[in-house]
């Protein structure tokens, strides 16, 4: 069980460095956004299932509610974080910000 | 199992730390809005760690949810707002 729990966790770790790498070295803005509205859901997703499944080691009514919450916050990552990415294309396209081609300076 | 967790913490934190770059000096206001989004949505993971940390998961998934939806509306109003302002540099004019 506890293996289980170890492998989700560094794989959601795994994911959210590489969301954090991406943020840091892609060339502009909208590119940018790729790495940071899903490589962090799918880090969240992992990490939380790892956590979810830990806290049910010692299985109790109470330990159950608990599980179902961390789900019902998964359930509205999943809402909220592409909402919220979308919502920031939505921004940068009205603002009127050109996206990069090759060849440019990196922004 | 306790050191686990403490450790995935930190490594967690440092993460927020290396995202901290793109709030401090990205060059439009919507790089800096990625970068807040990025650190608010690790956040939420880092809030149920330290309750497994500290034996009182029951408290803090509460503070972890109402998290989650805090920084959403905040990365939406703040979408909205900087639609309508027309101002991705932080340069004048501004008028």
């Amino acid at each position: 069980m506890d293996i289980i729990v170890c492998l989700l966790l560094f794989a959601g770790l795994f994911f959210f460095t590489g969301g954090a790498v991406g943020i840091l070295r892609f060339p502009d803005f909208y590119s940018r956004l790729h790495p940071a509205g899903k490589l962090d859901t799918l880090g969240s997703l992992l990490a939380m299932i790892a956590l979810a499944l830990f806290n049910l080691h010692h299985f109790s009514l109470g330990a159950l509610l608990t599980s179902l919450k961390m789900m019902l916050i998964l359930v509205f990552v999943f809402l909220a974080s592409p909402t919220a990415t979308h919502a920031i294309v939505d921004a940068g396209v009205r603002a009127g910000l050109a996206p990069w081609t090759k060849g440019e300076e990196r922004r | 199992m306790d050191n686990v967790f403490l450790y995935s913490g930190l490594y967690l934190a440092f993460l927020m730390l290396l995202s901290l770059y793109r709030p401090v000096f990205g060059p439009t206001v919507v790089d800096r809005m990625i970068g807040v989004n990025a650190i608010g949505s690790k956040t939420t993971v880092l809030l149920i760690l330290i309750g497994l940390i500290y034996h009182r998961v029951d408290m803090f998934v509460d503070i972890a949810l109402a998290y989650a939806m805090l920084n959403f509306l905040a990365v939406l109003a703040a979408s909205r707002y900087f639609q309508k302002r027309k101002g991705l540099y932080d340069e004048p004019p501004y008028r």
